[in-house]
This record gives C-alpha cells, sequence and structure tokens, in this order.
C-alpha cells in the first residue's frame, strides 16, 4: 500500500543541500579529518609515546605534558615570527606552516624541570582548517588576504605549491573477510588485517586438506587451529568444538582438525606453544635477554597473531573467540550455508584521509624523534662534563619538520613501523579551472593495481550508491579505480569506543568472557561486534539496534555511531571507527517523513541550520552498511509501511563535475564521464585572486559567462560566480565540409567580438644564489648599443635594473632577466689569509640570460621580486598571451561533445550564429541532453531568467516548449534559416539557439611543430624526438612498410638515410672492415678502401659488435657487377 | 552575358535609386511565386515565366518604405531576385566603410583590465564620424594625418570620495571608477580642428562601460580611428545586423468558424488572424500575415493542419536594417548600393578591357 503525504512540499526538501554543505560534505571531509588529527590525535599520539628513558641514568626522565599545534608564522629574522597568509606562501615559496610545541617535564642532574612550549617541529597546516588564518574569515577579510572566498581549502602549500593528500580508498582494517583465497579458486579462507598503533599484520585461517590451518607472517609454516586453541590455553577440545559451533554440519568439518592435534601428539599448553615456538620466524632482536620457544610462540600469539584483539593479564578467551569465529565463518562459506563476503562491497572500504595519513607520518616521526633523544642521553650522561645534561638542547627541529613537508611535497609516505612504502599520494593541486580544482579535492584513488585485468574492483558497486560519482571516472587505465565522491557524501573520523561498550552492556550485551562456547554459538543469540571485536552477544538484538539508534537520534551518542545486524552471520555490527562513508537521510516514521514544510520554512529563514536537523532527529547519517539495513524511499510517492528512510534530493548521487552537466539523466552514461573529464580542461576562472597568483600555467576566459542552463549544483559549488564557457549561439546544421568528424566552423565575427578569446599566463622564475665561497649572482643592467644609445634588440624589454619591465612584449630569445653568476662557486676564495676578499676572483662572472621561448610573442604582466625562506632573491615574472581561437582550437559542450574549429566563416556567409555544429554528432551519441538545454537555453534567453537542467528533475521541455511558442517562436526549437551565400532559404528548418560552450585548454599554438633541420641526439646522430626538442617527424615502421609495398625505394632511403643519419665511412674491400680516412688498419693498406653512405646507426651497430668480440664484415662489389 | 550585364546596367542605373527615395508606404500583396529556390535557369518551373523582360521587371519592382528610426530601417523590396536582394546584405555587413579605433598607445595602465583586452575592448566602441569624410590610412603610416585619422584620448585617474559616508555602493566610495566612453577626448589631428566642431566627433553612446578601476589604477592612452571594412574586423562593419526574410503568406484552405477560428487565431502571432462575427458564425480571415514570426504552430494541431497553407513570397523581401548609429540606416542603403555600383562599373570596364 501506498501512502502520500502533502504535508511537505517536494520541491523544497532541496534546501537542506546547502544547509548540509555549509557544515559538512565536499572538502569538508579533508579539513574535518585535518582538524580531528591537530586537535585529538596528535594527544593520543603524544600520550601513546609520553616518556623517553635512559639506559644510562636510571633516575633520567622525560616525559611529555601535552602537545599543541600552533598558528601559522614565519621566522623573520632571529627569533622574530609573524603570521602569515596562505597566499604569502604561494608567492615566495614557502611552506604554509605552524610551529608544533611541547609542555615536558624532565630531569636535569637531580632537578625536574618543567618547560612549557617547547618548539619540536612545524607541521604544514591544511587551508580552512581550525589552525589556518583563514579560518572564521568574511569574504572581505578573505579578499584582505589575497584569498578567494570561493576557494574550497583543504591543501596544504609546502614550498610555494598546492598539494593535496588524495583520498585513499582501502579494504577495512580490524574485519573479517570470507573470500576465495587469491591464486587458489575454491578455496575459501578467512582473513583479517589487524592494525593497531603499533603493528599491522594479517592473520589467514585456510583450509589444507579439508582442515583448517592459521596462516600468518611470524610463522614460518601454517599452524593447525586446534593446536593454535591449545596454545591459547583452550585445551578441552569439546570446549574448541563448543565455541566453533556445534552444529551437525561443522562439527563434521572439526573433526579432522582434531584428529591431526592429536597426530600431533599436542594435548596441554604447553605442548601446543612448543609446537608453535618452532614454527616462529626468529626476529632480530638486538639486546634483551634471550626467550625460551615457549615465550616466543606465547608472545608471537598475544602481540602479532590478531593483534587488535585485546589479551588482558595473558587471558586469550577473546582471541580464541576470535579465532573460532574464523574458523566458523569458512566452514559455513564453504558450505554455502552463508555467502562468501564481497571484497568490493562499499562497507567493507574504508576511506583514509589527509589526518590519518598525517597522523602515520607524525606518530613514526615522533618515535624516530624520541629515539634519538634517548640515543643522545644514552651517549652523554656517562661522560664527564662541566655542564650538566640538558635534553631541551638536543631537540632538534628540522627532523620533524622535514619530515613532513618531504613527504608531502614528494608524495612519498614511508612508515617504518608498518613497512609501508607508497608513492603519490599526494598531487599537485590542478588550477585549470575552478572546477578542476575542486574535482581534486573530492578524489578517491585505490590501492589496487591499475596494470591489473580485473573487472571486480573497477566496475560500478550497487554500494557506491549516493556516496560515489557513477559518472565521474577516468578513462582508460585508472578506469573505475580512481573515483569521486558524491555531493552529499561525509566521512567520518575515528569515536571513542567507551560509551558505546558501556551502553551495550546496559543494554544487555553480555560479555565473551563470562560465557561458555555453547552460549556463544548458541542459535538464539546474535553476536555483538564493535569496530571489528567481539564485544559479547545478545538475545533481543531487535532492541539492542533500535535503542542505540534512538539514543543517537536523540544526540545521547555521536551522529556517526552506526549499527546494523547482518541475520546471515547472526551478528550486530557497532561501527565509530573512521573512514566511513555516510550521507544524510530524512527520517520516516509511520509512513511520514519527520521533515515537514514548516522545518524548511525555519531553514529558509535562517532559525534553523543543519545541525538543528540532527539533533532534532529529523535528519540521520547512515553509512554504507546501515543503508542495507535501512527501507529508503527515493521520492514521497514511494513512501510504504517499511519504509525508514527519505532521500533528500537524488542528484546528490552525481559529484561535483557530473553536477555541471544539464539533464544528465536523458544522456548516454559515457557521455557524461567523457564530461567529467573535460570540464576540468575547460578554461575560465580559477578563482577571485586569479589575477593575483604567479602559476606556471594559467588559461582564463576573456568574457566567461554563467550557463544559461543552470543545476542545482553549479548554484551550490559556485560555478555560475567562477564560470568556465560562453553561452554561444549554435546552428545544428552541416555547413561548408570543413565541420566533418565533430569539427565546428565559427563565426569570424563572434571571434572579433571576443567568443573564445583566452588569455594564457606563464610563469618564469629565477632565485639569486648565494654559494659556499660567499659569491652570489647578480643582475645587469641592459647592454647598450653604442652607436644608437639603445639596448641591443635582446635586452630591449629590459628596464634599468636588468630584470624585464612589466608590459614590455617579449619576443623569442630575448632576455628576461640579465643573470650574471660567479665562474667559480665551490672553492673558498683565499681570503682568509689577507683578510680581505680578493677584488679579482669576484669580478668572474658569466652571463647566465633568462630568455623567452616561444613561437609567439608574450607581455610581461607583472615582476615580484622578494625573497625565501633561504634568504635568496628570488624573481618571478608572469608573462601574457591573448588568443583568439583558430583553426585547430578544441571546444566542448557540456555533453562530452568535443570538437576543434574547421573552418572560420565570415558573418556575411553564415547564419546569425556563433557557431556551426554538424549534426551527425547526435545519432550515435545519444546527447539528448544537449538537445533539451538547447530548449532550456533559447527560452531562457526570450524570457531574460536561468532555466534548470539539474539530473533527475530540471524544467520540463513541454514548459520550454511553451515559453518558445509565446515568443513566435517554433515549439520544437527549429527555425527558417536563410543561407548567407546565396541568399535562400535552406531546404530544412534548422535547430537553433544558444548551448554552453568549454574552450577546452588544447590550442593549436602549444601543438604547432615543424622542422627542417635542427639539433640531432649524440649518440645516434638522428634527429631528436619530440616537439620541445625540437624534434623531427617520425617515419615509424607502418609507414616505412607502405613505401617498401609501394616501391619508393629512393624516396625510402632519403627519409631513413640521407635526411636522418647518413654518414661516410671508409670500408675495405678486402677485409669488409671498416677503416679510416682510406686506410684500412687490418690490411694495413689502402689499396680497396672505398668510401660508402651508411645510416650512422648502422656504422654504429658494427662497432658494438666489434666491442663484443663479433667482427661484421662488409662484402663490396662494384655496382655495375651486383 | 551581354543580356545579363545589360540587366545589372539597366536596372541599377535606372530605377533603383529613385524608387528607393520616393517609394509609396505600402503596396498590395503580390502573390509572384512561392517556391522555394531560384532558378538557375529560365523555364525550369512549368507554367511559370522567368525569362528575363526589362519591361516587366520595371513594372513589379518596388521598393516600399515601412519603417525608419534614428538607427533602424524596415523596408520591402518586392520583384527581384534574391541574389541582389542578397549581395545588398552582404554589403551593407562587410563592405560599407566605416571609422573605428585600430591603434591603441597606452602610456599608462594600471587598472585591472590587460592591455590587449582593453584595446580589443576600445575597438569595438562605435565611433560616430562620417567615413565619407575620410580616406583609407596606409599601411605602413603610424603616424596618421587629418585626412584619415580620428584621436582620442583617455585620460582616466580613480579616486577616493571622501565626503563618503556610511556606503559600500562604489559608486558612492570612489570618483571615476567606471570608464565609460564618455571619458573620450577628441583630440583634433592637422586642421580638423577648423573643419569639425566639439561633438561632430566622437562615440556614439556616451555610456558605454570601457573598464572598472579602484582608487590609485589610472589609465592614460591615446587611439588613433581609421576607416575599415567590416571583412577585416567585425568593429568596422556599421550595422549591428542588416537581415531579410520574406514575406509569409497564409491561406486558409477551408472556411474556418466558431471554436477552431478561435484557435487558429492563437496559433499565429497577434494580428495576423482576425476573427469577424459572432457565436457560431465566427469566421476567420487572415488579416496581415506580415506579422507572423512563422512559428508554425498551426501544424501542431491536428484538427487545424490541414486547413492551412503557410507559405512565403520568394520575391517579396522584408528588410531590416539595424545601424550602429554611425550613419543613419537609410544613408548606409544607399552606401551599400553604391558600392554595389561601383563593383560592377569595375567588373564592367574589365568586360570591355577583356574583349
Amino acid at each position: 500500500m501506498i501512502y502520500t503525504f502533502n504535508l511537505f512540499p517536494q520541491q523544497d526538501k532541496w534546501k537542506l543541500l546547502p544547509a548540509f554543505l555549509k557544515v559538512k560534505g565536499l572538502v569538508k571531509q579533508h579539513i574535518d579529518s585535518f582538524n580531528y588529527f591537530i586537535n585529538v590525535e596528535i594527544k593520543s599520539i603524544m600520550k601513546a609515546n609520553e616518556k623517553i628513558l635512559s639506559d644510562a641514568d636510571p633516575n633520567f626522565y622525560m616525559k611529555y605534558l601535552n602537545i599543541y599545534v600552533g598558528m601559522p608564522d614565519v621566522e623573520e629574522g632571529f627569533n622574530i615570527t609573524k603570521p602569515i597568509s596562505p597566499h604569502e606562501c604561494r608567492l615566495r615559496d614557502m611552506t604554509y606552516s605552524a610551529p608544533i610545541t611541547v609542555d615536558i617535564e624532565y630531569t636535569r642532574g637531580n632537578q625536574r624541570i618543567v618547560r612549557n612550549n617547547l618548539p619540536i617541529g612545524r607541521m604544514p597546516i591544511m587551508l580552512r582548517s581550525s589552525n589556518c588564518v583563514l579560518n572564521g574569515k568574511s569574504p572581505a577579510e578573505m579578499a584582505k588576504l589575497n584569498e578567494c572566498p570561493m576557494d574550497p581549502g583543504g591543501y596544504f602549500i609546502t614550498k610555494g605549491s598546492e598539494k593535496v593528500i588524495l583520498i585513499q580508498e582501502q579494504l577495512s582494517k580490524n574485519r573479517m573477510i570470507v573470500d576465495t583465497e587469491s591464486g587458489r579458486k575454491n578455496v575459501i579462507e578467512c582473513s583479517v588485517t589487524s592494525s593497531t598503533h603499533e603493528r599491522k599484520s594479517k592473520t589467514y585461517v585456510s583450509t589444507k586438506k579439508e582442515k583448517f590451518y592459521l596462516r600468518h607472517n611470524t610463522f614460518s609454516e601454517d599452524i593447525p587451529v586446534a593446536i593454535a586453541f591449545k596454545a591459547m590455553g583452550i585445551e578441552c577440545d569439546q570446549e574448541i568444538v563448543q565455541m566453533i559451533g556445534s552444529e551437525e554440519e561443522v562439527l563434521s568439518s572439526i573433526a579432522p582438525c582434531l584428529e591431526e592435534c592429536h597426530r600431533q601428539q599436542v594435548y596441554t599448553q604447553m605442548q601446543a606453544l612448543k609446537y608453535i615456538g618452532n614454527k616462529v620466524r626468529p626476529r632480530r632482536m638486538w639486546g634483551g635477554p634471550k626467550k625460551t620457544k615457549i615465550e616466543e610462540a606465547r608472545e608471537a600469539l598475544h602481540d602479532i597473531v590478531l593483534s587488535h584483539v585485546p589479551v588482558v593479564q595473558w587471558n586469550f578467551k577473546l582471541k580464541a573467540a576470535y579465532l573460532a569465529l574464523m574458523v566458523r565463518r569458512v566452514i559455513l562459506a564453504q558450505g554455502n550455508k552463508v555467502q562468501a563476503d564481497d571484497r568490493d562491497y562499499y562497507g567493507n572500504k574504508r576511506l583514509e584521509l589527509a589526518g590519518q595519513l598525517l597522523s602515520l607520518l607524525f606518530e613514526d616521526l615522533f618515535k624516530k624523534f624520541n629515539s634519538e633523544l634517548k640515543r643522545i642521553a644514552d651517549m652523554t650522561i656517562p661522560k664527564p662534563r662541566a655542564a650538566q645534561f640538558d635534553i631541551v638542547k638536543h631537540m632538534r627541529q628540522d627532523q620533524i619538520t622535514n619530515g613532513l613537508v618531504n613527504a608531502i611535497s614528494t608524495g612519498n609516505w614511508s612508515i617504518k613501523r608498518f613497512k609501508m612504502d607508497r608513492a603519490g599520494v599526494t598531487q599537485v593541486l590542478s588550477r585549470l579551472s575552478y572546477i578542476s580544482a575542486l574535482g581534486m579535492m573530492t578524489r578517491i584513488s585505490s590501492q589496487f593495481e591499475k596494470t591489473r585485468k580485473v573487472s571486480g574492483p573497477r566496475s560500478l558497486q550497487p554500494s557506491q550508491w549516493g556516496m560515489l560519482c557513477p559518472s565521474d571516472t577516468p578513462e582508460g587505465e585508472a578506469c573505475g579505480l580512481v573515483k569521486n565522491l558524491a555531493l552529499m557524501t561525509h566521512i567520518t573520523t575515528d569515536l571513542d569506543e567507551a560509551p558505546i561498550i558501556r551502553l551495550a552492556f546496559n543494554l544487555g550485551v553480555e560479555d565473551i568472557q563470562f560465557l561458555s562456547g555453547e552460549e556463544m554459538t548458541s542459535p538464539q543469540v546474535y553476536m555483538v561486534f564493535l569496530n571489528g571485536n567481539i564485544l559479547g552477544v545478545i538475545r533481543n538484538y531487535q532492541k539492542l539496534v533500535k535503542t542505540i539508534r534512538l539514543m543517537r537520534r536523540a544526540g545521547y551518542i555521536n551522529e556517526f555511531v552506526s549499527v546494523c545486524t547482518n541475520h546471515s552471520h547472526k551478528c550486530v555490527y557497532i561501527s565509530t571507527d573512521g573512514g566511513r562513508l555516510c550521507r544524510p537521510y530524512i527520517i520516516v516514521k509511520d509512513c511520514h517523513p519527520l521533515v515537514e514544510s514548516r522545518h524548511i520554512e525555519e531553514l529558509s529563514q535562517g532559525f534553523r541550520s543543519f545541525d538543528d536537523f540532527l539533533k532534532e532527529g529529523l535528519v540521520e547519517y547512515l553509512d554504507v552498511n546501515e543503508e542495507n539495513d535501512c527501507m529508503i524511499s527515493l521520492y514521497e510517492s514511494g513512501i510504504t509501511k517499511k519504509t525508514t528512510h527519505l532521500e533528500i534530493e537524488p542528484f546528490t548521487i552525481l559529484g561535483v563535475c557530473a553536477g555541471l552537466i544539464p539533464y544528465p539523466h536523458h544522456n548516454q552514461s559515457p557521455r557524461n564521464t567523457y564530461q567529467c573529464a573535460m570540464g576540468k580542461q575547460a578554461m575560465g576562472t580559477i578563482g577571485l585572486n586569479q589575477r593575483n597568483r604567479i602559476d606556471t600555467l594559467l588559461y582564463l576566459l576573456c568574457y566567461p559567462q554563467a550557463p544559461l542552463v543552470k543545476s542545482k549544483t553549479i548554484e551550490l559549488i559556485n560555478f555560475d560566480k567562477l564560470p568556465a564557457g560562453q553561452n554561444a549561439t549554435v546552428a545544428v546544421m552541416s555547413y561548408s565540409g570543413y565541420d566533418i568528424e565533430d569539427a565546428l566552423v565559427l563565426n569570424k565575427a563572434s571571434l572579433d567580438r571576443g567568443f573564445g578569446r583566452c588569455l594564457v599566463y606563464r610563469k618564469q622564475g629565477v632565485t639569486m644564489k648565494r654559494y659556499a665561497n660567499q659569491s652570489f649572482d647578480k643582475v645587469m643592467g641592459p647592454l647598450i648599443d653604442a652607436t644608437t644609445n639603445k639596448p641591443v634588440w635582446k635586452h630591449s624589454a629590459l628596464d634599468t635594473d636588468g630584470i624585464c619591465a612589466a608590459a614590455e612584449r617579449i619576443e623569442n630569445r630575448q632576455v628576461l632577466v640579465n643573470k650574471w653568476m660567479p665562474t667559480v662557486t665551490a672553492t673558498q676564495l683565499q681570503s682568509g689569509m689577507a683578510g680581505q676578499p680578493t677584488q679579482q676572483q669576484s669580478q668572474d662572472y658569466r652571463e647566465v640570460p633568462i630568455t623567452y621561448k616561444g613561437a609567439e610573442a608574450s607581455y610581461v604582466e607583472k615582476v615580484l621580486i622578494s625573497s625565501n625562506p633561504e634568504e635568496a632573491f628570488l624573481i618571478k615574472m608572469l608573462l601574457r598571451q591573448t588568443r583568439r581561437p583558430e583553426i585547430g582550437d578544441k571546444f566542448s559542450s557540456r555533453h562530452g561533445q568535443k570538437g576543434v574549429c574547421g573552418l572560420i566563416v565570415p558573418q556575411e556567409d553564415m547564419p546569425f550564429t556563433d557557431l556551426i555544429m554538424n549534426p551527425h554528432g547526435y545519432p550515435s551519441r545519444m546527447t539528448v541532453g544537449k538537445l533539451m538545454e538547447l530548449l532550456g537555453s533559447k527560452a531562457g534567453v526570450l524570457d531574460g531568467k536561468f532555466h534548470y537542467g539539474t539530473a533527475f528533475g530540471g524544467d520540463k521541455v513541454e514548459d520550454l516548449s511553451a515559453d518558445l511558442i509565446r515568443h513566435g517562436f517554433n515549439y520544437l526549437g527549429k527555425d527558417y534559416v536563410t543561407s548567407g551565400v546565396t541568399g535562400e532559404p535552406l531546404e530544412a528548418y534548422i535547430y537553433f539557439g544558444p548551448i554552453y560552450y568549454q574552450k577546452l585548454k588544447h590550442m593549436v599554438l602549444d601543438k604547432m611543430h615543424a622542422r627542417a633541420k635542427g639539433p640531432r641526439a649524440v649518440l645516434t646522430r638522428q634527429p631528436t624526438e619530440g616537439r620541445s626538442r625540437d624534434g623531427g617527424l617520425r617515419l615509424g615502421e607502418m609507414e616505412r612498410d607502405c613505401l617498401i609495398g609501394y616501391g619508393a625505394s629512393m624516396l625510402l632511403l632519403e627519409r631513413l638515410m640521407i635526411s636522418s643519419d647518413s654518414f661516410e665511412v671508409d670500408v675495405c674491400g678486402e677485409c669488409g672492415l671498416l677503416g679510416y680516412s682510406g686506410w684500412c688498419q687490418y690490411c694495413k693498406s689502402s689499396r680497396h678502401v672505398s668510401t660508402l653512405k651508411m645510416p650512422y646507426a648502422c656504422k654504429l651497430l658494427f662497432q658494438e659488435l666489434q666491442s663484443m668480440n663479433i667482427a661484421p664484415r662488409l662484402t663490396l662489389k662494384p655496382y655495375n657487377q651486383v | 552575358m551581354t543580356k545579363g550585364v545589360n540587366l545589372l546596367r539597366q536596372w541599377i542605373f535606372g530605377n533603383f535609386l529613385r524608387r528607393l527615395r520616393k517609394s509609396p508606404k505600402q503596396g498590395a500583396l503580390d502573390l509572384v511565386n512561392r517556391t522555394v529556390h531560384s532558378t538557375d535557369f529560365p523555364g525550369e518551373y512549368e507554367g511559370y515565366d522567368d525569362a528575363w523582360d526589362q519591361q516587366k521587371f520595371e513594372k513589379d519592382f518596388r521598393i516600399d518604405m515601412i519603417k525608419m528610426s534614428h538607427d533602424e530601417l524596415e523596408f520591402d523590396m518586392v520583384g527581384i531576385d534574391a541574389a541582389i536582394a542578397n549581395a545588398f546584405r552582404r554589403i551593407l555587413l562587410a563592405e560599407v566603410p566605416t571609422m573605428a579605433i585600430e591603434k591603441v598607445f597606452i602610456y599608462n595602465n594600471t587598472s585591472i583590465i590587460q592591455d590587449e583586452v582593453l584595446a580589443h575592448r576600445l575597438g569595438l566602441i562605435p565611433i560616430k564620424a562620417d567615413p565619407r569624410l575620410f580616406e583609407f590610412r596606409s599601411e605602413d603610416d603610424t603616424e596618421g594625418t587629418a585626412e584619415d585619422t580620428i584621436e582620442f584620448q583617455l585620460k582616466v585617474k580613480c579616486t577616493k570620495n571622501t565626503h563618503a559616508k556610511d556606503t559600500t555602493d562604489p559608486d558612492d566610495l570612489y570618483k571615476d571608477h567606471k570608464v565609460t566612453t564618455k571619458h573620450l577626448k577628441w583630440i583634433p589631428v592637422g586642421s580638423q580642428g577648423e573643419i569639425f566642431k566639439d561633438g561632430d566627433l566622437r562615440p556614439v553612446h556616451d555610456d558605454i562601460l570601457i573598464a572598472k578601476l579602484r582608487p590609485g589604477q589610472e589609465i592614460d592612452l591615446r587611439v588613433h580611428c581609421v576607416k575599415g571594412f567590416g571583412k577585416d574586423h567585425a568593429k568596422f562593419s556599421p550595422v549591428a545586423t542588416a537581415s531579410y526574410r520574406l514575406l509569409p503568406e497564409i491561406t486558409l484552405l477551408k472556411p474556418i468558424k466558431g471554436e477552431l477560428a478561435k484557435k487558429l487565431k492563437k496559433c499565429f502571432s497577434p494580428g495576423v488572424i482576425e476573427v469577424d462575427g459572432k457565436g457560431s458564425n465566427k469566421t476567420a480571415r487572415v488579416a496581415n500575415a506580415r506579422k507572423d514570426t512563422c512559428s508554425r504552430e498551426v501544424l501542431r494541431h491536428d484538427d487545424l493542419k490541414d486547413l492551412v497553407k503557410l507559405s512565403r513570397i520568394r520575391n517579396h523581401f522584408i528588410f531590416s536594417v539595424e545601424s550602429t548609429g554611425i550613419l543613419p540606416p537609410d544613408i548606409l542603403v544607399e552606401e551599400a548600393i553604391k558600392v554595389l555600383m561601383s563593383k560592377c562599373r569595375t567588373f564592367m570596364n574589365e568586360l570591355s578591357q577583356a574583349t
């Protein structure tokens, strides 16, 4: 039965979305995660490593009392600091970082000393995080700091470049996964990746010959599970069986294991430990007392195997129960009672964000810092010294600072204790357009190898619904592995477990410690898990789940605690861990969504925020696992008795890039994917501070326009304020034949008036270095021509200070900075003995000018002279080019319909349009959304308003047609067009109207390349490769085959030898070896030596063969005897 | 060949100019032909005599002025081939010369707008100057003379308004923060000061925004306007656009009465169909087909689409010329005719020299 309620007008639900985006979502997850790290996590890291003791002096100790991360600043001179803005860091190539300070208590001699606010290093600060200067600033204040208020933040600035720590996708930690063994099919195993602060390890329970084994890296051999149980103190076979399960099927499966245990004559815990002790891989342990095998085994079981399961005072009960459950899962999966887990299921994934990654790195560096201090203490204390040992003097800041900065700026994340060594964790924030920057912040990279040809991890998983954008993924090798977050996704941070444990026990969960094996596996009970650890069992699991949810909605426990039941596992899973994906839903009670129109009204009046909706229990967050436990209705009309939640807005399943597309639900799916890739290459605006930036490459549009057909997403992400494209009037017709294969025909008058006109900014930078021998670079004024008394042509753009002046025109090979460098930089000047720097040597300079290279001239926009943190002068020049579209420039609409300009036509030959698009682009691509966009824009233009093309909604074609009719246009959008050439009407009506077009960054000017003669490679003497090296155009193998097939032998000879690496060699006709200048060294004669031409590569081959003791000989004959 | 040349000569030198100047207000509709395509050869269409006939042409050809304001002109040109009508349109767009800013000498520009963009924007400003009074400037000339160059100066500096209080409106906060065409100051070149009065040479509009400034920023530049063609750059085009359409023709195949008549009326632009009579006696009639925008809305309605025939008259051109304001539209048309005449003259000279 379907109930509908009209209390809540559907159109208004979306207003929750901007409210949500104010507090969570988009890039807030990066910021939340970083905030959590610098405010909470860093303190617990400090707590875990708080004491430093010395082996040399039992009385010595140092204890951390507190740790803080300050506000970003910069050291200006000795011990003077001043706050710094992110933009200054960008311009001056500095790192945006804040000091990490600690309070410590330590002993100096016999004194106990407390010192506060000691710096131990610097932490790069994420923009817009709680410690960033931009936090809580108004747009006007941001403008003062040269910062764009629309900029998302969430990235770091290291050494002047903006770096994003990409979201990393991983399989969840501390969770059992039952799956087929990799490599062997049909063999089921259960694996757990245990992860604690100290250690990361993976434990397997696998089957071999119908017996179960415990597999782990520390054991050189697989351990039979029964022996493992006995080693954990479960000596009784009956107890083992009871723990695993006493069903008939389970019983029969375990029997062989027990049998084997008996065969090995292992009956007691000691015997078992001895057995395991022989299999433990010896760990290289320096120092410490030697351990017995039994101790080693016990410690391995205690610390390493399933390390996330706590063992208190050698009580292995919990770990044994956990192991038993793993065995049970394998048995059940073998009997197909329970489906094996799906690795690609998104509930089994966790996302690692900047905060988590940095905390791993920081803990590693902090431990290293502490061990270094300990080492120094051990070494220094025994030595007799005048001054007492003061550890504070040995605290060096650079280790932590450099460790963090280098990791972020290179992207190499190496963490010793986890043996983790990942490259490419960070990337330079792409500032091609606003969308490309925003798209990068929502990107998720998978740990999966790109080269593997498996479809599972790449394909769209149903559980990704609403969490990840179904359209935004790259094409090619990373397809499906790089994903993007949807609009409303939030990623959780770690939460405190203690209150949840207390709550669970209060709600009747029975602690596993007090239960027998029989009770654990009883069919009447459900096992309760918290973050992958067994908490206990419960009979009335419904009550538990319901109460936890009630408490969460009432705000007594955190809103990100998730609880869900798995009936096939007979388990209740409670999660509070970080990295889970979740998104908000409206709660439905008794077929009635709790959010009513009055709430929305209050929201739009500003009386309410999104958090109020959460606190009042109208809206809640569901993670992927809990979603599976709920009945979620997409629309109100779909609400039934069973419905528990209501979607806020369906278009939020798309991400930021796909959100730009008008009517994406009418397009063929791959077209939306193509547009997601192209939107990132579109030129336009990159931020309100774009003109203050000095980027290596910056593309801007002269006259950017907001799209006529908008979407809700466009408004939410401010794309209409920072647009990248222009509304071009398009005629869909064929014209001239220069429009085949998606080529576009552009109107010359439109280009004259500024359509597609763009600005290209390029950076040129120099640093004035100071060398080891106290010499330094210098800038010289321009060279003056003696006759004209004007600077020579090369220096004509230079100012008197030797740096190019702003607004000067710079042509190819002209000098931008007339820099001179000392010829001797390494050796010390012999100044020491005379006591005065020798004047002569300091005058030896050579010219190292910075010249401009480019086919087209540029203008100097601005020159920045500053100093970088190394106290060296830094000169940055921003060069500008203005380009009008030309033939070969690339354009695209927002529907994955790209094309290059094929022809530019004078306006009198054209219909009254900016561009003409060939209709053949439509049938095979099926981008109906583009047709609808045209209608929407046309109707919008006539009424002077913007229409909406929001996904799964938007203005209806019917209404748009009605608008057209009202204005006297044809309802289909087709118009009567006269040919500009003949002056007669065309035979067809033409689909005619504005479509938002993007100019893409690929322009002919940057790609054009030709070469007559030029540089050659040193080794082979063949022309170099590539445009950047002025290389030749290769006549490849296949082209060669064509010429051979055709029989053009002289052409072949010319292309492959004469125009490439032709070389004259002297060959001796007698011995067939190469000679030199008419003389054969082998025959000691010049009688038979003749000169012939061959490719240099051929000659090289001969000589290389000779060097390997192979003598290639040529047989020569006069040409008339062949 | 001779006949074709004759045609042009007769027609252009004979009637055209005279008829344009003193044409009757509005004539009856001429229903000559309804085929879309012109004939490349006479006799293509059966039952239609399209062979050239000077007398017939002179009798049928007509130009009616419909509407004229200072920058817009609508006139009908009836009884002529599409090729000729199109030639006027093309010439208006591309070949009637005007004066426009071509060279910009920037002495100082500390504004946010880039030099090239500023120059581009300046170029597109329509300059009120009669191009007929000026010569074309030779390409290697950089100085310019009084005969071929108009010079303007733009010198603006934005300052803070010290009297502004409690406001965030930039109009109040700053002085001269909007650089518009009114800031362009004419500077006489050579003897221009004697020939032209103040205000003779100026931008057409004085409220076109060129750039925005903030206190301390300034623009100081001089520009040279030269004579040029629209085909070189759109800024030289004297018209915003010049276009023509064919006169629509609506034929009611059967009498349409009652509610259907009302529906029919709704399908067309206002004033196209009128309904006479009352009650069930209502009858639709075509009042003024000219007003129709040709939306073909009737064809959507199954009950109406077979009762109406929509067509256009193939030699009745409704011209619309929108001037940029540099010259009045009627002068533009006159100029266009002169351009075509001189082209014909050149062509005939070439021909006579060739033979």
